[in-house]
């Protein structure tokens, strides 16, 4: 019996019942869908990505009464456990496995099945004519299913069993189109640099086993608080180590530039709304651990406001739209990490905030796969400019989007990243003032590199040729087909309304607070009215100065050579410069050494005994000559060595 | 004067000794079918002959299992005036005698579609490559007295494993091996190389048989009777006339049957015999008779000379750890296939060795069953062995096996999971036997048993080397110009090769009931 069995007899956990007790199939729907897709093979190839999209909204649908079936519950009642399958029965270690349905997890289903449902939907106009797109839809079934059991894992074992799930179809969906040699690159970097968090996460499960005798969540948090915060900092940090890897945090943060490899419904889903946010959740998620570990939850913040700095940077000097998105997407999520390092102020905050970049950054993406789509793929936005007039909808969608990130009000954005710099604002000392200036000041840079992007695609001059003027290098921009505009659509409705309607009356918050906490009655160091009013302007001067430089004056086709800082940010700080000098060389230099040992040590010494024993077999086989009268000779000297040996023993 | 002195030489009173013919009867069925088969060979239409006595020796043998079963739940006996002890070992073993029989008279009865059988020489007799073997082949001539002969031997063996004083034993031995000298001849292709391994087997078998002769004479000096159970009362009294005469008559004898097993250095002949035998009587020989030698070493070892063990197990101790060293290093450098399980079998003698010098019921029991794993992998190894042709004969040469595994995939995957089986793999009934046959050892055979267990595993390590080669062999290398071909088996050879297959499988898997039985009959009858 695990915990959360002993927790429900208790009555604190309950079971599940009715619709909530077929939570499994949450994830087993987009898997079976996986399944089919894959197994099937050319079988499906008719009509495999629609059986796929039908089982991810499936999976919604489910979840959107599960949901509401647990608003129908008061707030404590809410938690609900299904499942007690025993998974591991080794000895001492007896792990039962299950689902946990609580306010977070629902969540997080909710916007996993809906933005993953609108992607697919989005990816059946975008992959049409692909020759893969069967193994396409396959692999996005299979991530979704990833992604809930990620979610709904009522322990860290099985959560790690989700988060290799995801990072196995993040791997698979970036190299995609593994025919091009740097897709498959890419690909491979995004799998070793995610195997750096991994093993953090790997020995984090083992450091909770050898201190708890027990992985799952119930057990692992209720003795969080009496283990010491020695222990809980060690194992924050190795949880943080894995949550950096995942969620692209510095410095294990170069994978996601160049991931964007990837198809871009992928970019949009796995690499903006769901995937790289599992960071944030898990140290949401284990906040008990972090509460315990205030030097691990200062590290969360320093991590955070690095990253959003550091993404706010590498996204003003970016030309290629998905790679400009991607940096962006890094620095919302340093938003998220700096808001989850807080404490009980910020995880509310945190998943707010992850909940509506979910969906402005996935319109985002999607409107930069539709501007692709009409430009013949391009992705330099020296190259665009002008195309508002070309591509309304996507026009549209796409600036509510900017809107949002921008976090102008009563946008969704506003709503979640102004409570995040509030929050970043709250505490003592010197951090409210680091913490809220890096927060309010990556406001601004946001709001000038999100302004660029939009700015370079949609207004100023057409830097473009039209087909009709040169058929080889000339572009024909159009708007999308209806499977691709309307789910731009929907998620672009989320990006305008669902801050607003989310925090009214602080909703969402609330929500959360029985499971994580929330406000208590601290106040920022600065006057509330003050940050917000500080905020815009910051958003103001941005925009105001995107717009000058790439409205007003014109945008050169080809980059200038720029600053030293442009230089460094367009080489993404040189990250790859200096993790290739740090690890890649060492590494590389050590791998020979010990291929020299193995040669020429270990292997010396194996093969000079196997030459030995082949030396003493030629040797002995000379003993067998084929003559009678030897082998009765030999026979003959056995007999009277073995009678005189023993003869002279007794 | 004659009429005076009779009373002086009394009347020898001979009495019928009291026979047990239930306990027997296995042994009575063998030889009767055999004594038939002389009689189908003499009047039986030539043409006829091989369905016969194919039919007739698996009957024969089929009932002889049949009635063995009856038999062994309550005819526990020592009879035929103490000379036969049908006991719990000497009825597994002839159990296991009897269905490695079976299976080799499957393997033997292989045809390809030719009207007999495909192993044998159509005249045995005749000078190789001489106008009356070109006669007889033509005539379509066949040995099917090949079958008798096999019946023969497996009487002898039976007789073997269940013989209770060293006379009765010796005329087991000559019984059980002078088929097999014949049997060894009668391979159909490559004659001469068949005949020569006959009489080298001949030779060397009249010489071990003098050495075990002239051992029981002196264990016959040393304790007034021949009997084992007599022999053993006599060292426990330890008040012989001749107590010099023990050890060399314990040696002596034990050599003669170490020679059977293939032991180092009595295993010259193995290799040339395994080469020049037919492949299905190699088969045949090397399971049957290592299950038959053994059946008797332990009876000797255990019932007759177990209380003198101090003074000459070590002398065996390190018999069998040349036999473990010799038997792993030569298998490295051997290029036909037959020499290197006959190799292979020679390391595996030793490895059972260790399991005999345990000197505890727990050694017997794992020595039963390496026996019974051993015997099914080989008999089926061999049988695949005679599955592989180029150009209408045996591919016997290594490199002549190469890529076999993309042209056969279902042979080459047995024979892949035998040799697995004889590389003890876990998961193989070779795993298992090796750790039933060495736990003993560690456990009751103190520090030369350990010993004898690291040379073991040590050697083990390197016969795996042999085997791992063979694999890579067969599926990792292109196949050589050769049209090397795996005929497809009859319904006999088939059968034969998957009891073989699926037995080292089970045996690997779920040794349980196997182990159980072994355990349960390894207290021999004093």
């Amino acid at each position: 019996m695990n915990t959360y069995a002993l927790l429900a007899a208790e009555g604190e956990v309950a079971a599940a019942t009715g619709i909530t007790a077929y939570a499994w199939l949450l994830v087993l729907l987009p898997l079976l869908g996986a399944a089919i897709l894959l197994l099937g093979g050319k079988a499906t190839d008719a009509w495999g990505h629609l059986l796929a999209t039908a089982l991810s909204w499936g999976s919604f649908v489910l979840g959107f009464v599960i949901w509401i079936a647990m608003i129908g519950r008061g707030a404590e009642e809410r938690p609900a456990h299904v499942g007690g399958w025993n998974w591991v029965p080794a000895g001492q270690f007896q792990l039962e496995t299950g689902l946990l349905i609580d306010q977070l997890s629902v969540a997080f289903v909710l916007l996993i099945t809906f933005v993953g449902s609108l992607i697919h939907v989005y990816s059946i106009g975008y992959m049409e004519h692909d020759v893969d797109r069967r193994k396409f839809f396959a692999y996005l079934n299979l991530f979704v299913a990833s992604m809930l059991l990620l979610v709904l894992a009522d322990s860290y074992l099985l959560l790690f069993v989700g988060w290799e799930g995801v990072g196995l179809a993040s791997y698979l969906l970036i190299g995609f189109w593994n025919h091009n040699p740097a897709y498959a690159t890419a690909a491979n970097k995004a799998f070793f640099v995610n195997r750096v968090g991994d093993v953090g996460m790997s020995i984090a499960i083992m450091f909770m086993f050898f201190t708890f005798g027990s992985v799952d969540f119930a057990t692992v948090h209720a003795a969080a608080p009496e283990a010491g915060s020695t222990a809980m900092t060690a194992l924050g940090l190795l949880l943080l180590i894995g949550a950096c890897a995942k969620s692209a945090q510095f410095p294990l943060q170069s994978w996601l530039g160049d991931a964007m490899a990837g198809p871009t419904p992928v970019s949009a889903l796995i690499h903006a709304a769901t995937m790289v946010t599992a960071g944030v959740y898990l140290i949401v998620r284990s906040h008990a651990i972090f509460n315990a570990a205030p030097n691990a939850q200062l590290a969360v913040a320093i991590v955070g406001a690095i990253t959003l700095l550091y993404g706010a940077i590498v996204g003003c000097a970016k030309d290629d739209i998905k790679k400009a998105l991607a940096a962006s997407t890094m620095s919302q999520i340093g938003y998220m990490m700096l808001a989850a390092g807080l404490g009980p102020v910020g995880y509310a905050f945190a998943i707010f905030h992850l909940i509506t970049h979910g969906f402005f950054k996935a319109g985002m993406f999607l409107g930069a796969g539709s501007v692709m789509h009409g430009m013949k793929d391009r992705v330099d936005m020296r190259g665009f400019g002008g195309l508002s007039k070309y591509m309304k909808i996507t026009w549209i969608t796409f600036g509510l989007g900017w809107l949002a990130i921008l976090g102008v009000p009563p946008f969704s954005g506003y709503w979640s990243k102004d409570g995040i710099i509030e929050s970043a604002f709250i505490g003592e000392g010197w951090r409210p003032w680091v913490f809220g200036g890096i927060a309010m000041l990556g406001a601004g840079i946001t709001a000038f590199y999100m302004s660029r992007l939009f700015f370079m695609t949609f207004h100023g001059k057409e830097r473009w040729v039209d087909e009709h003027e040169d058929a080889e290098r000339g572009v024909h921009p159009h708007e999308s087909p209806l499977t691709m505009t309307v789910p731009m659509i929907v998620l672009a409705v989320g990006s305008g309304l669902l801050g607003l309607v989310l925090s009214f009356g602080d909703t969402f918050t609330h929500w959360l607070e029985p499971l994580v906490g929330g406000h208590g009655d601290e106040h920022p160091v600065l006057a509330v009215p003050v940050i917000i009013g500080l905020t815009l302007l910051l958003v103001a001067g941005g925009a105001f100065y995107a717009w000058m430089l790439y409205v007003r004056d014109a945008v050169p086709v080809t980059a200038p050579r720029g600053s030293l800082v442009t230089q460094a940010a367009r080489a993404d700080l040189y990250q790859d410069a200096i993790n290739e000098g740090l690890f890649m060389r060492p590494g590389i230099h050590l791998t020979r050494a010990l291929v020299f040992t193995d040669g020429k040590g270990v292997d010396g010494v194996a093969g000079s005994i196997a030459a030995s024993i082949g030396g003493l077999s030629s040797r002995l086989r000379r003993l067998q000559t084929g003559y009678a009268r030897s082998y009765a000779l030999t026979m003959l000297t056995g007999v009277v060595a073995v009678l005189g040996a023993l003869w002279v023993m007794n | 004067m004659t009429a005076a002195l009779m009373p002086s030489i009394a009347p020898m009173a001979f009495e019928a000794v009291k026979v047990d013919y239930a306990a027997v009867a296995p042994m009575l069925i063998v030889v009767g079918t055999a004594l038939v088969g002389v009689l189908v060979e003499a009047f039986a239409p030539r043409l006829a002959r091989h369905t016969i006595q194919v039919g007739l020796t698996l009957v024969g043998l089929i009932a002889a299992f049949v009635v063995l079963v009856l038999i062994s739940v309550n005819h526990h006996a020592v009879t035929l005036g103490g000379s036969l002890a049908i006991d719990g070992p000497a009825l597994f073993l002839q159990g296991t005698l009897l269905i490695f029989a079976i299976l080799g008279v499957l393997t033997m009865s292989e045809r390809f579609g030719g009207r007999s059988a495909d192993a044998f020489t159509p005249m045995g007799a005749a000078t190789p490559g001489s106008p009356a073997e070109a006669a007889a082949e033509r005539a379509g001539f066949a040995t099917s007295e090949a079958f008798p002969l096999t019946l023969f031997a497996v009487f002898g063996m039976l007789m073997f494993v269940a013989s209770n004083d060293l006379i009765t034993m010796f005329v087991a031995l000559e019984v059980l091996s002078l088929p097999l000298y014949v049997l060894t001849g009668l391979a159909r292709r490559r004659r001469l190389l068949s005949q020569e391994a006959s009489l080298k087997y001949f030779l060397l078998g009249a010489f071990s048989s003098a050495f075990f002769l002239f051992g029981a004479a002196l264990l016959y000096g040393y304790a007034g009777s021949s009997d084992l159970g007599a022999i053993a009362a006599a060292i426990r009294a330890g008040n012989s006339a001749y107590e010099g005469l023990l050890l060399p008559g314990v040696v002596l004898a034990l050599i003669g049957l170490l020679f059977k097993v293939g032991a180092v250095p009595f295993h010259s002949w193995t290799p040339d015999a395994y080469q020049g035998a037919p492949t299905p009587v190699t088969g045949f020989m090397a399971a049957a008779t290592k299950v038959a030698a053994f059946g008797a070493i332990l009876r000797l070892a255990y019932v007759g000379v177990e209380a003198s063990r101090l003074e000459w197990r070590l002398g065996v101790a390190a018999i069998a750890v040349l036999t473990m060293v010799v038997g792993a290093v030569l298998s490295v450098t051997q290029t036909d296939m037959k020499r290197l399980l006959a190799y292979s079998s020679i390391a595996h003698a030793g490895f059972i060795l260790v399991g005999v010098l345990a000197f505890d019921s727990t050694g017997v029991s794992g020595v039963l069953f390496y026996l019974v794993a051993y015997g099914l992998a080989t008999i089926a190894a061999f049988a695949i062995i005679a599955l592989v042709r180029s150009g209408g004969s045996e591919a016997t040469h290594l490199s002549q096996w190469a890529g076999l595994g993309r042209k056969h995939p279902v042979i080459a995957g047995i024979f892949v999971l035998l040799l697995l089986a004889f590389a003890g793999i876990p998961l193989t009934s070779g795993f298992t036997a090796k750790f039933a046959a060495f736990a003993p050892a560690v456990a009751h055979g103190g520090l030369a048993g350990i010993l004898m267990v690291v040379v073991g595993v040590l050697a083990s390590a390197v016969t795996a080397f042999v085997y791992f080669r063979l694999i890579v062999l067969m599926y990792f290398t292109e196949p050589t110009g050769d049209d090397v071909v795996a005929l497809t088996p009859s319904i006999a050879s088939t059968i034969a090769i998957t009891v073989g297959a699926v037995g080292t499988v089970i045996l690997g898997v779920v040794p349980g009931p196997v182990l159980q039985l072994a355990e349960d009959v390894s207290k021999f009858l004093l």
